[in-house]
């Protein structure tokens, strides 16, 4: 039974439509995988040293300080994008297969996850380094490493349960944030509590089998709740939201576009996918923390101002903008057969657009804390994206025919059929050319110039907004038969 | 109405489609009937230009589809899911067809009010998104989305099935109403010969991409229909 299980899985796995494609893609993505496995291997050992030889000569204790930091993280990462098997095991259900039998595959194949692996590839080279260069007992150490993965396990079957419950991981998340805040502000310093557990794992390395112990009965209770709601209208079924009309009259006032308008804002509101990229917008204002604050040397030039300047005030714009018309792709062929005007279905996801960047804008003005260049850096970013960074990535939208999925978050985080040459080529206007025209001006006279120069172009921008629609419209048109083609993929 | 000539569509050097010429003229109820992959969704999708024809033409209205877009405000149509917006409940979706189509709030609401019994109380206000619809309720909500905005040809591929029996009766007689006392022509497609027998005035019978039967319907279309899907040709 287990081989067919396992046969199954690998077909689902080389036959999922991200590996229908050609081999020089193919090629790119193992490459892509395997630098990001040398890097956390890298970051495994390197995390050592680095720790060795700027915070404190025992790195041990200071990874054992964020422990619980990171293992939190992890929880969150897994709510959003690990996918429960649950409903993978639905043609299985009338099969003459025990209950238990699917049960167990189903959670097994969640422990095979890339979430879990991924640890791997840092604490086992973190682990040996400890032994080899820290002089670290082997024994101990191994105790240590075996009770932390039995932590995140621990945490891979507590995802169980509290996916799809948003209000748990909701005050999950608030009690994480408190903390950390808590801590930053020398209020009170939760690792003080959990570090010495961390390291009693360490010293004492048959402790390691509390966390197995835990690890075990998560999987017996992941086991019977999994069980108890093994039915198709219990934990087998789809989530169902309770749906409320609104027509959004306050809308009207715009006119025309109010038709997209609204159904855009319903979009957004509705659909997990789209959340996603709200939250993610959310995040990019506090991209410039880093810098802003110096945190990252790299950054500190004046002209990363600028860069960051755009991030910050254009998250919404760039993860928004650069998938439509995706966002539409699941009724394409309706909207294609409608007369609809092209023109107003543009505006209305532009008004939203600029609507997101004034917003980031403002939400972002706590910026003035780290000086004027800093929020004058994330203003003039605001003008380039409305006025030319909004048009250049519903132009590259218009080339990208990945079908969204809006009721999952995956491939929330990227796509790679969304890179191709011409949006790479694109993303020249987005980022670099507001940094050289800042470069210009500030080489030229000084700070001052360089923000207005940049804000020069981004209202210049404003004038080419009735040429590009007519561009994008025509892309559109042209490629409408490839795009209801592409749509029709879905996986 | 509805003129198609020399149209095929071929994948790879496989024909899916190839009529010579089909006229459709305003107001008839026209039935394509056919087995799986006869092409009866490729015809409609070429008539709604959701896919390029190989060689040929569709001309509605004398406007050929694949050219201009000027036969979109009078002609509408319910193929599959993706022609419903998942996140939206069925009122929105209707009152944003409306829109698109130029029809009032009023208006929708007028037009829904007629088919009442034909919703049975499962489409409006249902606190339910259309996603979360049975199969056989977004088909409704699709079909009568199809007759908003007064269109002058509705397009409809395989209406009857996922449908409950009194469903399909009420649906049978709406479609009869339309070609018959609106003149609106109604495309319909279907793998239940007695359905389309009941409604339309002219069947086709698609095999392989090919019309091998056009009939006017009459009392015994149906058993010459059974007879040509069984295998055994009726005798006349």
């Amino acid at each position: 039974m287990i081989k067919q299980f396992i046969s199954l899985e690998w077909k689902a796995f080389i036959r999922s439509a991200s590996f229908q494609t050609n081999l020089a893609l193919k090629i790119l993505m193992a490459v892509g995988a395997f630098i990001m496995i040398l890097y956390f291997i890298g970051f495994g050992v390197g995390a050592y040293f680095l720790i060795e030889e700027f915070l404190n000569p025992k790195p041990l204790i200071v990874v054992n300080q964020f422990l619980i930091f990171y293992i939190v993280m992890d929880l969150v990462m897994r709510y959003f994008l690990q996918k429960m098997p649950i409903l993978n095991i639905k043609p299985l259900l009338y099969l003459p297969i025990k209950k238990d039998t699917i049960i167990h595959f189903g959670i097994g194949k969640t422990m095979m996850s890339f979430f879990n692996i991924i640890h791997a590839f840092f604490f086992i080279p973190f682990s040996v380094v400890l032994i080899v260069k820290g002089q670290h007992d082997v024994l101990n150490v191994i105790g240590w490493h075996i009770g932390i993965m039995a932590l995140i396990y621990c945490n891979n079957f507590i995802n169980i349960f509290v996916n799809s419950k948003d209000s748990v991981f909701f005050s999950v998340l608030g009690v994480i944030v408190a903390l950390g805040a808590l801590m930053y502000f020398n209020i009170f310093d939760v690792t003080a509590y959990t570090s010495p557990i961390f390291e009693a794992f360490y010293n004492h390395f048959y402790l390691a089998l509390i966390p197995i112990l835990l690890a075990v009965i998560l999987y017996k209770l992941a086991f019977n709740y999994f069980k108890a709601n093994f039915y198709l209208d219990a934990g087998l079924a789809k989530k169902q939201t309770i749906g409320e009309t609104d027509n959004m009259t306050w809308l009207d006032r715009f006119g025309n576009v109010s038709t997209f308008l609204k159904n855009d804002i319903k979009l957004i509101k509705r659909n997990k996918r789209s959340k996603t990229t709200v939250i993610m917008s959310v995040a990019f204002i506090f991209y410039g923390l880093l810098f802003f604050t110096g945190a990252v040397e790299a950054y500190d030039g004046p002209f990363w101002r600028v860069f960051a300047g755009i991030f910050i005030s254009g998250g919404f714009l760039f993860s928004f903008g650069q998938f439509v018309p995706s966002w539409d792709s699941s009724y394409y062929p309706l909207l294609m057969s409608q007369n609809i005007k092209y023109r107003l279905y543009l505006e209305s996801k532009w008004y939203l657009m600029v609507i997101a960047t004034i917003a980031s804008t403002i939400l972002a003005s706590f910026y003035l804390y780290f000086g004027w260049q800093a929020y004058a850096a994330v203003v003039v970013g605001a003008i380039y994206n409305i006025g030319v960074n909004s048009h250049i990535v519903l132009w590259g939208g218009a080339y990208i025919k990945t079908p969204i999925d809006l009721t999952s978050n995956k491939k929330a985080f990227g796509d790679k059929k969304a890179f191709n040459v011409k949006t790479l080529l694109l993303t020249i206007p987005k980022l670099l050319l507001p940094m050289l025209i800042y470069a210009a001006g500030h080489l030229l006279q000084g700070e001052l110039l360089g923000f207005i120069l940049v804000a020069l172009f981004g209202l210049l921008g404003f004038l080419f907004k009735n040429k590009v629609f007519q561009i994008i419209e025509r892309v559109y048109k042209s490629e409408k038969y490839k795009t209801i083609a592409a749509y029709k993929q879905t996986n | 109405m509805i003129l198609t000539t020399n149209l095929s569509k071929t994948y790879n050097s496989n024909t899916v489609l190839n009529i010579e010429n089909l006229e459709i003229p305003k107001g008839q109820s026209f039935g394509l009937v056919g087995n799986n992959g006869a092409g009866k969704t490729t015809y409609f999708s070429l008539l709604l230009d959701l896919i390029q024809p190989t060689t040929g033409f569709i001309s509605n209205n004398n406007v050929q589809v694949n050219e201009s877009e000027d036969w979109k405000p009078f002609t509408s149509a319910f193929i599959d899911e993706s022609f419903l917006i998942g996140y939206l409940t069925a009122e929105e979706y209707f009152y944003f067809i409306g829109d698109l189509r130029g029809e009032t709030k009023k208006g929708v609401d007028a037009l829904l009010a007629q088919f009442e019994d034909f919703f049975h109380g499962e489409i409006l206000n249902q606190k339910k998104y259309l996603r979360d619809l049975s199969k056989g309720n977004q088909k409704k909500a699709g079909i009568v989305a199809a007759l908003i905005g007064n269109p002058e040809v509705i397009i409809l591929d395989e209406p009857f099935a996922n449908l409950d029996p009194t469903t399909q009766i009420r649906l049978k007689g709406i479609i009869k109403d339309l070609a018959n006392k609106k003149g609106i022509t109604v495309l319909v497609s279907s793998h239940d010969l007695q359905h389309v027998t009941d409604v339309c005035e002219r069947i086709v019978v698609l095999e392989k991409g090919q019309i091998v039967k056009d009939l006017e319907t009459t009392p015994e279309t149906l058993k010459e229909l059974e007879a040509h899907f069984s295998g055994e040709e009726a005798i006349v």
